[in-house]
């Protein structure tokens, strides 16, 4: 008795039934499928999110003036600003190893217009290395230079937003753009970074920052410091750098005092991160329920299976089938259920992640396909084990007295 | 020479206390190689139970069995599957085909549990269903067949192995009076081949086909006699 005889007789008790064994399949089919699709999902979610963050720079901080929690200290009389000279003394190789750049902000809220179109935008005032900073690659034309900012000339470079909005299919170089009634030269474009839900990365225009003080924002604090750690590993240590060394130019006393407030990039990444890992984890286990009912489904119908078919148990036992062949028979009948069931559940997955859902793309987890599969064909052997044992402990004698 | 069947002393009993019931009290039977036995009785006198013991299918309560000299009082589940499969090829008065699976199929299935290859095994259920003379029936499913084809097709089954016994229980039963003409002279054909037979009945004119009668009642042999041929 081999196996592959066994296995023939479990495929025609199979077909022997179609319906019944389709539906029973469906249930696995289902289960193994959500498992795929919903996991694809979660992990085309984190992948949307974290390419967002990632298109702002994943090794730049952020030092932003003032602070956003509400519990200030009330001892605290005043707000020193964040200045051109705390950026300079970021970029220090003794106390701030891990500081490449620090790049000061500042942004003015204005209508640029081009000939008859006009578009909302903020002018971020900066320096060249802004660019390399905030991971914004020049597209076209040149990125500002030192000599722009030394000399307050009126460049502006454009992202792809708002080229779109003013230019249309112009070619934006060497026109004049003006914005809060200061006339600029578009000098270069910055390449299309992609919008993704919740920030669109190319809403930016980009001129010197002795240009943007002096003509649309006046003097005052800066918006923040870009800071460009030398990785995104050492972005944290750089974090402590910068903290230490601001707190000290500050006169900061403790955490409730700061007047500033350091956003880590990669740490947003990685809170981002773990909190759609946790939504990717709760859909998963939803879909592993159904993969459980399907299971229950198999056991469900291999016991009707058994009970119909005790007579030729019976029968079988008679002419000499041993315990462990109906016991074998019975379970592959459950395996191939659960094997075909699965393999079909994992194609349709494939298929049914090609379709963008919510705006979301969903990115198989290759894990959870192995994974998905593996579980299906292990519950054919779990939930097919009770029947099929109850099937071969049948005495010979009372299954074919059963009719 | 070691007879096919003896049974020395065997009883069977069902429940216990109030409850008890003696199917079998005591039976002493030796069966000898080729030949060709009608065990008889009315309902309840115990002959289904003695089938099912002397078929390996239950065990007795009290006594010996040796079934072609292998005593098989003691064998576990497992050793009386390979007994069943190898000595015994039973007949049933229900057919007992499996449904859904060719005549063909049906009759290699012991062979299949046996082990044999598939080719040996084709060519060796070919020529018991041609020897039945069923071989232009072979792939014809059980419902397509009559009775009297199914219970051929059941006797092509338990012949295909080479059993040293063939274990019919009324074959003819369930068989109008056409197909068990049929039934019974291919019986008889098997003894002339020399196979050994034992016939559950409780009908006197298939009863007058076998060489013996061994009557029972109550769970007690009452009478053993030879027909005269």
């Amino acid at each position: 008795m081999n196996v592959i005889e066994t296995v023939r007789i479990g495929l025609q008790g199979i077909a022997a039934n179609k319906l019944r064994s389709g539906l029973t399949m469906l249930g696995i089919l289902i289960g193994v499928a959500s498992v795929i699709v919903l996991m694809a999902i979660g992990n085309g979610a984190s992948v949307a999110v974290t390419a967002s963050i990632e298109s702002l720079g994943t090794n730049t901080l952020t030092v932003r003036h003032g602070t956003f929690s509400g519990d200030r200290d009330s001892t605290r009389t005043q707000f020193k600003d964040l200045t051109v000279d705390d950026a300079v003394a970021l970029v220090d190789p003794i106390l701030a190893p891990d500081v490449v750049s620090a790049t000061p902000v500042v942004t003015a809220a204005t209508t640029c217009t081009f000939e008859g179109s006009s578009y909302s935008t903020s002018v971020t005032g900066t320096w060249p290395s802004y660019f390399d900073a905030s991971n914004s690659p020049i597209g076209t034309g040149t990125p500002l230079t030192a000599d722009d900012v030394l000399n307050s000339r009126r460049s502006i470079v454009l992202g792809q937003t708002v080229i779109g909005e003013l230019f249309g299919d112009v070619d934006p170089l060497e026109k004049t753009v003006t914005c809060g009634g200061v006339p600029f030269t578009v000098v270069g474009t910055i390449e299309e970074k992609g919008s993704s839900g919740f920030l669109d990365a190319d809403d930016v225009a980009v001129a010197p920052l002795s240009t943007v003080q002096s003509k649309l924002t006046g003097y005052g604090s800066l918006d923040s410091i870009l800071v460009q750690a030398s990785s995104s590993e050492t972005s944290t240590a750089a974090e402590s750098e910068v903290t230490s060394i601001l707190d000290q130019r500050h006169g900061t006393t403790s955490e409730a005092n700061r007047d500033y407030q350091v956003l880590n990039q990669a740490a947003l990444i990685s809170t981002v991160q773990d909190t759609i890992g946790i939504f990717t984890v709760l859909l998963g286990a939803v879909a592993a329920i159904s993969l459980l009912v399907g299971g229950i489904g198999i056991t469900n119908i291999m016991l009707v299976t058994v009970t119909e078919r005790t007579r030729e148990i019976g029968i079988r036992k008679a002419i000499g089938a041993r315990k462990s062949a109906i016991m074998t028979q019975f379970l592959i009948e459950a395996m191939v259920l659960s094997v075909i069931g699965g393999g079909i559940g994992v194609l349709l997955a494939l298929l049914a992640t090609r379709i963008t859902i919510a705006d979301v793309t969903p990115v198989i987890v290759p894990s959870s396909v192995i994974g998905a599969f593996v579980v299906s064909v292990s519950i054919g052997l779990f939930f097919g084990s009770y029947p099929a044992n109850r099937a071969a402990s049948l005495r010979p004698i009372e299954a074919l007295r059963h009719e | 020479m070691t007879p096919v069947i003896d049974l020395q002393g065997i009883t069977k009993v069902y429940g216990s206390g109030d409850t008890e019931v003696r199917a079998l009290d005591g039976i002493d039977l030796s069966i000898a190689r080729g030949d060709y036995v009608a065990i008889m009785g009315a309902s309840g006198s115990g002959k289904s139970t003695l089938m099912n013991i002397v078929g390996a299918l239950d065990a007795s309560t009290e006594g010996h069995y040796a079934l072609d000299g292998i005593s098989i009082d003691d064998l576990d589940e497992s050793a009386l599957s390979i007994v069943r499969n190898r000595k015994i090829g039973f007949i049933f008065q229900s057919f007992n085909l499996i449904p859904r699976t060719s005549a063909l199929s049906n009759v290699e299935l012991p062979l299949v549990y046996r082990g044999v290859r598939r080719k040996e095994r084709r060519e060796r259920a070919i020529a018991a269903l041609a020897s039945v003379g069923l071989a232009d029936r072979m792939h014809h499913m059980p419902n397509e067949l009559s009775g009297g084809q199914q219970q051929r097709v059941a006797v092509a089954r338990a012949l295909v192995a080479e059993p040293s016994l063939l274990l019919a229980d009324e074959p003819t039963g369930n068989l109008d009076s056409r197909s068990t003409g049929d039934v019974l002279d291919l019986m008889g054909e098997l003894h002339d081949q020399g196979r050994t037979i034992v016939m559950i009945t409780h009908e006197d004119d298939v009863a007058a086909h076998a060489g013996r009668v061994v009557t029972l009642v109550d769970g007690r042999i009452s009478e053993d006699q030879r027909n005269s041929a």
